[in-house]
């Protein structure tokens, strides 16, 4: 009946994890009850739940990134904290716990903080520097983002029911084969990422369609901003890389599942082509990864140094250089895994040429920078930052692209070092840069300088401190994934690693304050005209937060920097005097199709995870249900009468007037 | 709150000089239907993007039969040859259904897809009296890593052809009750380029498995 | 396509519709060409996997010619992708794809024999083991 389930799986023996997940769950079910007790359910679920708001799916999408990016830096302290204990010692955590740790803290910061990040911010912004209304498909955006929040909560289920992977993030065969791996752990893995996958590339495809065919009158190709570039290669990325993930860990599932022969020892299996496909996807994912993150560098640098972006086509053709070549790397993961030296060679030479579009960039920032007023404000310290840290990231991934040097440091925590280099230093801090920068456009009010500065500092030290000394320590010959060691010569590294993870605690500490303050102070943080950094794409021309239509009038974009010339124009004509003929709006009407279908979801795949088969029949029953459903109802679009969609814009440029009387000028 | 056509003060920042020229005027957003279909056709492209990890898979496995029979033992070439037939011919009354859809023509539409609806369950029925016997003569999936990857390649093709049969009854009972609504007319097209395409990896199985396989 | 819908975006079109002037007759007339030089290639593709006719090792290769070209006429008469300008995202799209798919499969093959070349399959180093 209820499959492999039963109390055995409680892990009550392990009091850390039986702990930590207590006391998660008893925190959701306190929030559950306080929402639904002080009758926010009915608000939240009219106007987020149900929600098919770009907007409001954007900012969804972080809130669940950094909610997760909580728990994957637990994990990763508790490894920190582990190594610089551990010295002929076992520390405080088991070794199998331990596997779980780094496997959880690899899969989570990848997966459910990386993706959902980048995500977000794509969805929020990339519409409205676009110039339109939505998306291309509106509830199926909402269906991605709780597809992707299904596999996030699989994975903290498996805290506390079962188990997680000791596999490493990326399950590698034999040993996450069932021979060696029976219990459900792998599994909790392949499904979470399996459903979450599904959710992504709905987002990849919506977001392709966004940009290549939703773009408002004028805004041609060569005018759009650099984050639609950038979000236009890394969705094709995804729409080309993450089927190839899918079919892998199906293949993996029927392995496990069915006694399948792909990667077993037995019968002919072949363990490398795991390897093979599963790095297909990988290392375009780094890119899907970092590229929004380029975008968002190149806008904050722009902005910030009050001038067009430097090369703008060079930047064009880089980012659609590093899509291609992306994809003509990827044996570089297992250079020492047995391939002869043509192979090595040859993708050896095709990573390092990636670093030349990527030194492209770089050129590129620093010259928009060099000339410009630059004004030092949170967005822009988390992009000087990123352009030191990068560096340092991208030269050693050259280093590790040269198969000889690659033989040495394969495996070990130098390797560690370089990837978080450029995830934490590219697209962690990108991500930050891009939620300080566009935080007032989603809810209309600044997040506090001050605060955001310290936690820009801690996180800038604790990094260095954190994984500096890793690069030292893969020179001196330490693996990963180690739960102990013997040698006296790694511990006082590893304690300052250890350092260095506090630091990066602090910052996050600064992050949670600066939230906490900026919406208890968001009187006087408000941003009333819409454009708080003096931007120059057209997210900016609207206000903060935007209406529900993003524009009452489509705007008709003549340049680059849209925005920045409307402003120009404004100020020599002291603002545009004629009323505009205000139409009705059609707007896609809210759905729960998404909340509804990621519910059934769940039910399948945790009844996949346990072998629960008649509750796999119920959810996907139900998740087809919701879809014909969804099909059949007759209206799918509201109307916003003209008269609303006039009132609302009178507003907006009213007070808009009033603050530039103030003022004085735009 | 901005209507008017405005230049750019110094008018060429960038230097697009010829560029611009180069480019077709942009004249907004396009029309639902152009980007339903264009989403649908890039899902159909990553669609096939999985089937190619798949043949990949089927291509480095195929020697890999552990003992067990090889694809020369087990294809039979003249039940591909109908099967082949049948997905054919269904493309074509597929392409006609949506020739009756466009034309607002309901009976010729339903005709037109449930002709495709019989040839499509015929192909399933082969397939899957194909693989029954398969498994019946011990050469099943978990006998060996070749024939895995078999049964994973066309299997997921056939899940694929499953799944147009689960979403060609639905829009035969969307147009019977709604008739044809705009958006249901939108995914009459994402559903005949799912079908086409669905053809189009069929021609790739059974060259690369079938053909190839039973000459090599 | 004069058939009603949208088409405001004259620069622009779905993939699948197809830009025909005249009736039902001609397109349908569409349909029964591809189907036709659908059912010649695949019957080409039959017959020459079971010949003794031509020479053994060119089969391959002329069997999957034969799809490719089959392919190409199943994308033209059934999906109407062209290469008209209004087609130029699809098939920029289209290119995309094959390139991607192009890559997996080749490079998949290429890398797969060099390892198998190098390392002894799994199965064999096991049974040496025990």
């Amino acid at each position: 009946m209820l499959g492999k389930l039963g109390w055995s799986v409680i892990p009550f023996d392990q009091p850390i994890p039986l702990f930590v997940g207590a006391v998660v769950l008893v925190v959701i079910l306190g929030v559950i009850a306080w929402v639904i007790v002080a009758g926010h359910f009915p608000y939240l679920w009219r106007e987020w739940i149900t929600s098919v708001d770009h907007k409001r799916i954007g900012v969804m999408y972080t809130l669940l990134a950094m909610v997760m990016l909580l728990r994957g830096f637990s994990d990763a302290i508790m490894m920190r904290a582990q190594q610089a204990i551990a010295y002929h010692s076992n520390g405080y955590l088991p070794p199998e716990h331990f596997n779980q740790i780094f496997s959880a803290h690899g899969t989570i910061m990848i997966f459910f903080v990386g993706m959902p990040f980048v995500i977000g911010l794509m969805n929020l912004v990339v519409p409205l520097q676009l110039g339109v209304r939505d998306v291309a498909f509106p509830t199926l955006n909402s269906v991605g983002f709780w597809l992707t929040a299904t596999g996030a909560l699989l994975v903290n289920i498996s805290l506390v029911v079962g188990e997680f992977a000791r596999t490493g993030w990326l399950p590698y065969p034999p040993l996450s084969e069932l021979t060696y791996s029976p219990g459900v752990g792998v599994d909790y893995y392949l499904w979470s990422l399996e459903i979450s996958g599904v959710g992504t590339l709905v987002a990849g495809i919506n977001l392709v369609t966004t940009v290549l065919k939703l773009r408002t009158k004028g805004m041609t190709y060569l005018r759009m901003p650099m984050f639609c570039w950038t979000t236009l290669a890394s969705n094709l990325l995804i729409v080309a890389a993450f089927p190839i993930l899918t079919a892998t860990l199906a293949m993996l599932i029927l392995d496990r599942n069915f006694g399948f022969h792909f990667f077993t020892n037995e019968a002919g299996g072949n363990v490398m082509m795991f390897m093979n496909l599963i790095w297909a996807w990988g290392h375009p994912e780094v890119y899907i990864l970092v590229l929004p993150a380029f975008g968002i560098f190149s806008e904050v640098v722009s902005t910030f140094s009050c001038k067009p972006l430097f090369g703008y086509r060079s930047m064009v053709l880089a980012t659609m250089a590093i899509c291609l070549i992306s994809f003509m790397v990827w044996l570089h993961h297992f250079f020492t895994m047995g391939a002869g030296p043509d192979v090595n060679a040859i993708f050896g030479i095709a990573s390092m040429i990636i670093a030349v579009p990527t030194g492209v960039k770089i050129y590129n920032w620093l010259f928009t920078m060099y000339g410009g007023r630059i004004r030092f404000a949170t967005p822009m310290m988390w992009s000087i930052g990123f352009m030191v840290t990068f560096i340092i990231g991208g030269l050693t991934g050259v280093l590790v692209a040269v198969p000889p040097a690659d033989f040495l440091l394969h495996n070990s925590l130098f390797l560690v070092a370089h990837f978080h280099n450029v995830i934490i230093g590219g697209v962690l801090f990108g991500a930050f840069a891009g939620y300080n920068y566009w935080f007032p456009k989603a809810f209309g009010f600044r997040l506090h300088e001050g605060l955001g500065k310290a936690a820009f500092w801690f996180w800038l030290s604790g990094f260095y401190f954190a994984f500096m000394p890793l690069y030292a320590l893969g020179f001196l010959g330490m693996t990963r994934r180690m739960q102990h060691y013997d040698v006296a010569q790694w511990r006082p590294w590893l304690i300052a690693a250890a350092f260095g993870a506090i630091l990066i605690l602090i910052g996050i500490i600064f992050q949670v304050a600066q939230l906490v303050v900026s919406i208890r102070r968001r009187a006087e943080l408000r941003d009333r005209t819409g454009d708080p950094w003096d931007g120059r794409s057209l997210e900016w021309a609207t206000a903060s937060p935007p209406p529900a239509f993003n524009f009452a009038i489509s705007p008709n974009v003549t340049g680059v920097d849209a925005y920045w010339a409307i402003k120009a124009h404004a100020k020599q004509q002291d603002l545009e005097k004629r009323e505009p003929d205000y139409a009705d709006i059609e707007m896609p009407r809210n759905s729960p199709t998404g909340f509804v279908c990621a519910f059934f979801a769940t039910v399948m795949g945790f009844a996949l995870i346990w072998h629960i088969w008649w509750m796999v029949a119920v959810g996907g029953v139900g998740a087809f249900a919701t879809f014909v459903a969804f099909a059949w109802r007759d209206h799918d679009e509201y109307v916003i009468p003209a008269a609303e969609v006039a009132r609302i814009d009178r507003a907006i440029i009213a007070e808009r007037r009033a603050l530039l009387g103030l003022a004085g000028s735009p | 709150m901005v209507d008017a056509t405005i230049a750019y003060p110094h008018s060429d920042p960038h230097h697009l000089r010829g560029m611009e020229a180069l480019g077709i005027a942009h004249s907004g957003p396009a029309s639902k239907r152009i980007a339903t279909g264009y989403g649908f056709w890039i899902f159909i492209l990553s669609d096939m993007v999985m089937f190619s990890a798949f043949f990949a898979t089927y291509a480095v496995l195929l020697g890999q039969t552990a003992g067990g029979p090889s694809g020369r033992e087990l294809f039979d070439l003249r039940n591909v040859a109908i099967e082949t037939a049948f997905l054919l011919a269904s493309s074509f009354t597929c392409g006609l259904a949506s020739i009756a859809a466009d034309t607002r023509s309901t009976i010729w539409f339903q005709l037109g897809l449930a002709v495709t609806c019989v040839f499509g369950l015929g192909f399933l029925t082969i397939e899957g009296r194909e693989f029954a016997s398969l498994v019946a003569r011990g050469a099943g999936p978990t006998r060996s890593a070749f024939l895995s990857a078999f049964f994973t390649l066309v299997g997921c093709h056939g899940l694929h052809v499953s799944a147009g049969i689960l979403w060609l009854l639905t829009m035969m009972a969307q147009v019977f009750a709604k008739g044809f609504r705009p958006d249901i007319l939108r995914r009459i097209l994402c559903f005949a380029l799912f079908w086409h395409a669905l053809d189009i990896i069929w021609i790739a199985v059974f060259t690369v498995v079938y053909l190839i396989g039973s000459a090599a | 396509m004069s058939n009603g819908h949208d088409t405001e975006n004259s620069i622009d079109l779905a993939p699948g519709d197809e830009h025909v002037e005249g009736g039902v007759g001609l397109r349908v007339l569409g349909y029964l060409t591809g189907l036709a030089l659908a059912i010649l290639l695949t019957a080409t593709s039959f017959f020459v996997a079971g010949t003794d006719l031509v020479w053994q090792p060119s089969i391959p290769v002329a069997l999957i010619v034969l799809a490719i070209a089959q392919m190409g006429v199943h994308l033209v008469f059934f999906l109407h992708i062209t290469t008209g300008p209004d087609n130029t995202n699809n098939v920029l799209a289209l290119a995309f794809g094959v390139l991607i798919v192009l890559l997996v499969i080749g490079g998949s093959v290429w890398i797969m024999a060099n390892l198998n070349h190098n390392m002894m399959p799994m199965d064999q180093i096991m049974q040496m083991q025990r």
